[in-house]
C-alpha cells in the first residue's frame, strides 16, 4: 500500500522535476545581466533581453493588485461577517463560478469591454482582466481565513465593549492576516503567469514602455511570441524567458510560505 | 444591602426556541453569585442577557427587564458597547488576542474607550495584572506574545483584561472549565479577593466550586429558575426536590 502511494507521489512530482530540469538546461545558458535589463532586438539579430517584459509584468500585475485586492478582500470580509445574507450567498456562488471560468473567456470579456470600445490595446485592459481573475480567488481565501479565527475571540472583543467594526478590524482581521497574505500572494503568482487574458488586452510589445494606455510587454506574452516564432534564436529566448517567469512565480510562492511560517513561530 | 443587578421576568430566545423562561432575580453588590444546573439549562444564556451579549448570538432576543443600578440596560438610550465596559465578561476558554502582546491585551479594553497616555496605560495594566494575581509572573515580559502563557495564566490575563476598564460587574462563564486543578485553585482564590470590589456572577458546572466561592446560588433547570438562595442553605437544606436531586448527583 505504502509503495503504491509512494509511486503515485513520484509520478506526480516527475513532470515538475522534468519541466524545471528542461528549463534550466535550455534556458539558464541564455541568462545574463543584459538579458534582465535589455529589451527585444529586431528579428534576425542576436542578443536582447526581457527587461521590458519584466517591467511590463510588474506594472500590469501591480495595477491588477490595486484593483483586485481591495475588492477581493472587502468582499471576503463581507461574506465571512454576514454569511447568511442573500448577498453573501450570491457573492459566493458567483465567485465559485468565476474561479472555474477559463481565463481566456475573461480575456475576451476585457477585450469587448475596454479594447473594442476604445479601439486600441492597452496595459490597463490587461490589468482589468487579471484583476477579475484575482477577485474570486482572493475573496474566497479571505473568507476562509476569517472563518478560521475562533468565534470566541470576536466575542471576547465585543464583551470588552468593542464596536463590531472594530472587533472585525483589530482582532479578527489581524489574526487572519498571515493567511490572507499567503492567499493573496498565491493569487498574484497565478495571475502573473496568465497568458490568455493578456493576448487580447495588453497585446505585448517589443519596446520598453511605462504608458499604461498603450500595449505593453509581459513575460508570458514574450514566451508565447518567441516560442511560436520561426527563428532558432527566438526559441532560445523563449526558454530563458520561461525560466525567468517560473523564478518570479517561485519567489512569490516562497514569500507566501515565509509569511505563514512566521505565524507558527509567533504562536 | 444594595442591589446591583435585578432581572424582571427575563425570557431569552434563539429565534423561536426559548432558552430562559421568565427569570426574576436580585444580585446584591459585592457578592459572588453562582448559577448552577445541568448542560442546556439556560444558565449561560441568562448570564449573557446581563451584558447584552445574548443579542449578538444568531436569532438572540429577550423580553423582560434587566436593571443595572436601577437602570434598564435594554432601554433604547443605552449604548450596548458602553454597557459592556461596565459589565465585564470572562469566557470558558481563555481568549487572549493572539496578535497582541500581554501589555496590549490588558490595555485593549481601555484603548477602545478612547486614547490614553502611555503612563496612564502602564499604570492601568499593572493595576489590572496585580488584581488578577498575574503581575509577578509576567512583569518582566509584558511585550511577549500572550500565547506564550500557560492556560491558567491566559485565563488570568483575560480576567485582567476584563478588569482594566474598571467594570462594576464581572460575569464569568465557566472560567475554570478548561483549566487544570492548580489553575482552577488560583482563579478561585482570585475570586475571593475580587468580591471586595466587584459584583460577580459565575456560571459553573462544578458544584463544589459553587459551594466554595459563592454567597448565593441559583439553580436552573430546563430554562427556568428553580431555586435561589444563600449558598449554604441551598446546598444543605434545598427547598426543592429537583435541586436536591441535582446537588446530590442524581442527574445532570
Amino acid at each position: 500500500m505504502v509503495m503504491v502511494l509512494a509511486s503515485t507521489v513520484v509520478i506526480a512530482v516527475l513532470p515538475l522535476v522534468f519541466i524545471l530540469g528542461t528549463l534550466i538546461v535550455k534556458g539558464a545558458g541564455s541568462l545574463s545581466a543584459t538579458f534582465f535589463v535589455a529589451s527585444s532586438v529586431p528579428a534576425g539579430q542576436t542578443g536582447g533581453g526581457v527587461g521590458h517584459a519584466i517591467v511590463g509584468t510588474l506594472v500590469i500585475v501591480g495595477m491588477a493588485c490595486l484593483m483586485g485586492l481591495p475588492l477581493g478582500i472587502g468582499a471576503g470580509i463581507y461574506t465571512a461577517e454576514y454569511p447568511g445574507t442573500r448577498l453573501a450567498t450570491a457573492c459566493r456562488f458567483v465567485a465559485d463560478v468565476m474561479n472555474g471560468t477559463p481565463s481566456i473567456v475573461i480575456g475576451v470579456f476585457a477585450w469587448a469591454w475596454i479594447v473594442a470600445r476604445q479601439g486600441h490595446f492597452s496595459a490597463y485592459a490587461g490589468s482589468v482582466a487579471l484583476a477579475i481573475l484575482m477577485i474570486p480567488m482572493v475573496m474566497r481565501t479571505t473568507e476562509e481565513m476569517i472563518k478560521l479565527v475562533p468565534h470566541s475571540l470576536r466575542e471576547a472583543a465585543l464583551a470588552l465593549g468593542y464596536p463590531r467594526w472594530r472587533a472585525t478590524l483589530t482582532v479578527v482581521l489581524r489574526t487572519a492576516l498571515p493567511g490572507i497574505v499567503t492567499g493573496t500572494l498565491l493569487a498574484v503568482a497565478r495571475v502573473a503567469g496568465e497568458t490568455a487574458p493578456l493576448l487580447f488586452t495588453a497585446l505585448g510589445s517589443q519596446y520598453f514602455s511605462l504608458d499604461v494606455s498603450r500595449p505593453m510587454a509581459a513575460l508570458p506574452l514574450v514566451v508565447f511570441t518567441y516560442a511560436t516564432g520561426p527563428y532558432q534564436e527566438w526559441h532560445r529566448l523563449a526558454w530563458a524567458t520561461a525560466l525567468v517567469l517560473i523564478i518570479v512565480v517561485l519567489v512569490l510562492s516562497l514569500a507566501a510560505r515565509l509569511a505563514t511560517r512566521q505565524r507558527y513561530q509567533r504562536n | 444591602m444594595t442591589i446591583r443587578i435585578e432581572t424582571d421576568r427575563v425570557t431569552a430566545m434563539y429565534g423561536k426556541f426559548t432558552a430562559v423562561k421568565g427569570v426574576s432575580l436580585k444580585f446584591p453588590t459585592n457578592r459572588v453569585h453562582a448559577l448552577i444546573g445541568p448542560s442546556g439549562c439556560g444558565k449561560s444564556t441568562f448570564l449573557r442577557t446581563l451584558n447584552r451579549m445574548h443579542e449578538m448570538s444568531p436569532g438572540g432576543w429577550i423580553t423582560g427587564q434587566v436593571l443595572l443600578d436601577g437602570q434598564d440596560i435594554y432601554a433604547p438610550e443605552v449604548n450596548a458597547m458602553q454597557l459592556r465596559r461596565r459589565v465585564g465578561m470572562v469566557f470558558q476558554k481563555p481568549t487572549p488576542f493572539p496578535t497582541m502582546s500581554i501589555f496590549d491585551n490588558v490595555a485593549a479594553g481601555v484603548r477602545v474607550n478612547g486614547r490614553r497616555s502611555r503612563r496612564d496605560l502602564s499604570h492601568i495594566v499593572e493595576r489590572s495584572l496585580r488584581q488578577a494575581v498575574l503581575w509577578d509572573e509576567v512583569k518582566d515580559g509584558l511585550n511577549r506574545s500572550a500565547l506564550a502563557l500557560s492556560g491558567g495564566q491566559q485565563q488570568r490575563l483575560c480576567i485582567a483584561r476584563t478588569l482594566a476598564p474598571e467594570p462594576e460587574v464581572l460575569l464569568l462563564d465557566e472560567p475554570t472549565a478548561s483549566l487544570d486543578p492548580q489553575g482552577t485553585q488560583r482563579i478561585e482564590e482570585l475570586l475571593f479577593e475580587l468580591r471586595n470590589n466587584f459584583t460577580i456572577v459565575i456560571v459553573t458546572h462544578n458544584l463544589h466550586q459553587a459551594a466554595r466561592v459563592s454567597d448565593t446560588t441559583t439553580f436552573f433547570y430546563l430554562g427556568t429558575m428553580v431555586e435561589h438562595g444563600p449558598t449554604k442553605e441551598l446546598f444543605t437544606t434545598p427547598g426543592n426536590d429537583q435541586t436536591e436531586a441535582y446537588i446530590t448527583g442524581r442527574f445532570g
